[in-house]
């Protein structure tokens, strides 16, 4: 489904994904995790096209087309989703009716006719359940005086509703509490199929307690340095990063 | 991000779509103002000799008036002898069915989608147009007839209730109230006068239209409405003008009466020419609105969405003189290109337990300046008086700018004020969160924008809600849920 083949960004000069390699088929959980500063949150933003990234080389397609030629709402139209690690508040905008443009400009650009209020509210209402999301939040103002794990819950929500082919979470987990952390990674994995993909940041070994991947990449420098199963999580937990950037510099 | 800032100079630099011409056979004023003007005017309309009187009266302050110089931009020259004050279309200007309008003038009409043809009015809007300085056309006069209600234009209200029109002309904005209030009674030529009788509650919006067509003239309509006690009316004003190289001046006066337990609601959408990019051109609105809660538990409510005009300068004011009256200001000001805005509101808390609510929206783009300016007083009778003033402004862009200058004068120590300001840029990160859900920018924008305004916008009548929506580009909130 995706493929990111020696990719290398920055931003203003400054490289920060030093050629990256990474293939995600349809169906997977892909965890990355690694120390501050390896370019995780770097790599959420270039995936999902913000601009202050630059690409210097390499490339990323998304099912055999290039991303990289494409502005941000087309990627998200073509399936990608980012989870922000710091979802943003836009006041007077209520969240159903953003969530409503967000998803008939998708069904737009698929070629779909925009859906009726009614089958849209209909959705809206399952997947609030799945999701177990806040039936008070859903018409309140965008993120708007929503708490951390709030907001971190809407864009749960949000996943759900826009059904992406390409999930990225990006620490999704930080500022959650344990319960807020379950609820979260119960939502996830439902919403896991053999048709879509996920790609979980993260620095912590907790949240794939929860939601068990089916590849660890550990990433440092800007490069995947490092790649195993759920297990590789654990030992990276027990012993920290260091021992795996020695085991590359030998 | 490239792409947004792009597009908002883009939004900034958006061209004015009502900017046709109508050619209409046209009785015209040479430029150029003197007492034998003023008589021209009353003359041509028939007007009585107390009326004149008042004209010459206004006019001889007028003389003695300088431009003020407190505003927050630079005064333009004000060449009032460059303009004609009196144009009007040369056929038959009283109309007792549309069969009889002239169809060059209904096809502008329709072009501005004006709710004028009967199929439209089933929406419930009586309109009154004002095309130059004539009232061309009020719909469903007869059905309001019914009720005692006066809708109609100035001019006709002269002849047909001048007891109302005297006793109630210049009472809240008098004849000498500042330049171009003394400029407005002097040369008005039409407007549209509304009476809702005692205890009537009115069954539909009453909405009036300006046009600006001829070139070189100026507007300078007078609207007077009288709610009589427990009387209820909700009244709309819309306008548009052509795209001319010179400045055009729209010097109009509101007046507003409402007594016991009376209600009114006034909304303006007003859209006149802003000018071109480079802010040649564009319509001067220099206008004085005002209206007074005479009885107790009377209520007034200004709400006002500004986005054209080179200049708006205008401060709708409300006097609460009966105990317990309410006077409330909503407003969206729009700037954009070389557009400015200075305007806010003037309460004055006369009786006691009177309230007040000021809720001002700036959004500011391009080369935009938009200042809100406020004054809350309380006089030493206000007793318990209570203000809520709210005044925030958007920057969209790093050349635009906000201003705020809110007054307040107490003269009782009972009185509740409180004020709160924000200032708020559209921040590219809001912009990346709907894009990333694929929303593109241009609707982001509108979202964004749509939602800083969403408290005046929902103040709205439903008929000008969707105009207004149009006009900042905004889709509709709360469609859903």
């Amino acid at each position: 489904m995706l493929s990111i083949k020696n990719l290398h960004a920055g931003v203003e000069e400054k490289e920060i994904l030093k050629g990256l390699n990474l293939e995600v088929k349809a169906g997977e959980v892909h965890a990355i995790m690694g120390p501050n500063g390896a370019g995780k949150s770097s790599l959420a933003s270039v995936l999902s096209g913000r601009q202050n990234y630059e690409v210097t080389e390499g490339s990323i397609s998304l099912d055999g087309k290039d991303l990289l030629d494409m502005s941000p709402e087309d990627r998200a139209r073509e399936g990608v989703f980012l989870a922000f690690q710091y979802p943003i508040e836009i006041p007077g905008v209520s969240n159903i009716n953003f969530l409503k443009t967000a998803m008939n400009e998708i069904r737009k650009y698929k070629g779909l006719e925009a859906m009726t209020a009614k089958e849209f509210l209909a959705l809206s209402k399952e997947k609030q359940k799945l999701v177990e999301f806040d039936a008070k939040l859903v018409n309140r103002s965008l993120n708007e005086g929503f708490s951390g794990g709030e907001k971190k819950r809407n864009e749960i929500f949000q996943l759900a509703m826009l059904e992406p082919k390409l999930s990225i979470l990006d620490e999704t987990d930080s500022g959650l509490d344990i319960d807020a952390l379950r609820i979260v990674s119960r939502g996830v994995n439902k919403l896991r199929s053999k048709d879509n993909a996920f790609i979980i940041i993260t620095h912590y070994q907790r949240l794939l307690d929860y939601i068990v991947p089916d590849f660890v990449h550990v990433l440092s420098d800007g490069k995947i340095v490092k790649t195993g199963g759920k297990e590789l999580a654990l030992e990276l937990e027990e012993r920290g990063y260091d021992w795996i950037k020695e085991e590359t510099v030998s | 991000m490239e792409n947004s800032t792009e597009y908002l100079e883009e939004i900034a630099g958006k061209e004015y779509e009502h900017g046709f011409v109508t050619d209409i056979e046209m009785d015209i004023l040479p430029p150029g103002l003197n007492e034998d003007t003023i008589r021209f005017i009353s003359k041509k309309k028939e007007e009585p000799e107390w009326l004149l009187e008042w004209r010459l009266k206004a006019f001889h302050a007028f003389e003695k008036m300088d431009l003020p110089g407190w505003q927050n931009f630079k005064m333009p020259d004000m060449n009032f002898q460059g303009i004609s004050y009196y144009a009007a279309p040369s056929s038959k200007p009283k109309y007792d069915s549309l069969d009889q309008v002239d169809p060059e003038l209904l096809a502008t009409f329709e072009k501005l989608g004006i709710p004028l043809s009967e199929q439209k009015s089933l929406a419930g809007v009586a309109v009154d147009v004002v095309f130059d300085s004539v009232s061309v056309k009020t719909t469903y006069k007869e059905e309001l007839n019914k009720l005692g209600i006066i809708f109609c234009s100035f001019g006709e209200a002269v002849k047909e209730h001048p007891e109302l029109v005297k006793q109630y002309l210049g009472s809240v904005v008098p004849h000498s109230d500042n330049i171009f209030a003394a400029l407005n009674a002097a040369v008005f030529s039409d407007g549209s006068f509304v009476y809702i009788p005692k205890g009537v509650r009115c069954p539909m919006e009453l909405s009036t239209y300006f046009r600006i067509n001829a070139q070189n003239t100026g507007q300078f309509e007078r609207t007077l409405i009288v709610a009589d006690k427990e009387a209820y009316v909700s009244y709309l004003e819309g306008c548009t003008a052509p795209m001319r190289d010179e400045n055009q001046l729209h010097a109009a006066v509101v007046e507003i009466v409402v007594m016991d337990n009376a209600e009114v609601k006034y909304s303006t959408v007003q859209n006149w020419y802003p000018g071109d990019a480079e802010g040649k051109g564009g319509i001067y609105n220099f206008v004085t609105k005002r209206g007074i809660c005479k009885g107790a538990n009377a209520v007034l409510s200004w709400t006002q969405v500004e986005t054209g005009s080179a200049i708006t300068w205008k401060y709708p004011s409300v006097i609460l003189q009966g105990d317990n009256s309410y006077g409330e200001f909503y407003s969206v000001a729009v700037t954009k290109g070389k557009q400015i805005a200075d305007t806010g509101t003037k309460i004055y808390h006369l009786g006691a337990n009177t309230r007040s609510r000021i809720i001002s929206k700036g959004i500011s783009a391009g080369n935009g300046q938009n200042s809100y300016r406020g004054l809350v007083q309380i006089g030493s009778k206000a007793d318990n008086a209570r203000n809520f003033t709210q005044c925030d402004s958007m920057l969209i862009g790093d050349r635009c700018g906000a201003h705020t200058f809110p007054y307040i004068e107490s003269r009782n120590n009972t009185a509740t004020l409180e004020h709160e300001a924000t200032t708020s840029k559209i921040g590219e990160d809001q912009i990346f969160y709907l894009n990333a859900r694929g929303i593109d920018t241009e609707k982001a924008v509108e979202m964004i924008v749509n939602g800083f305004a969403k408290e005046v916008l929902n103040k709205l009548p439903m008929e000008f809600a969707v105009e207004a929506q149009k006009l900042l580009a905004i889709s509709l909130e709360g469609s859903v849920g």
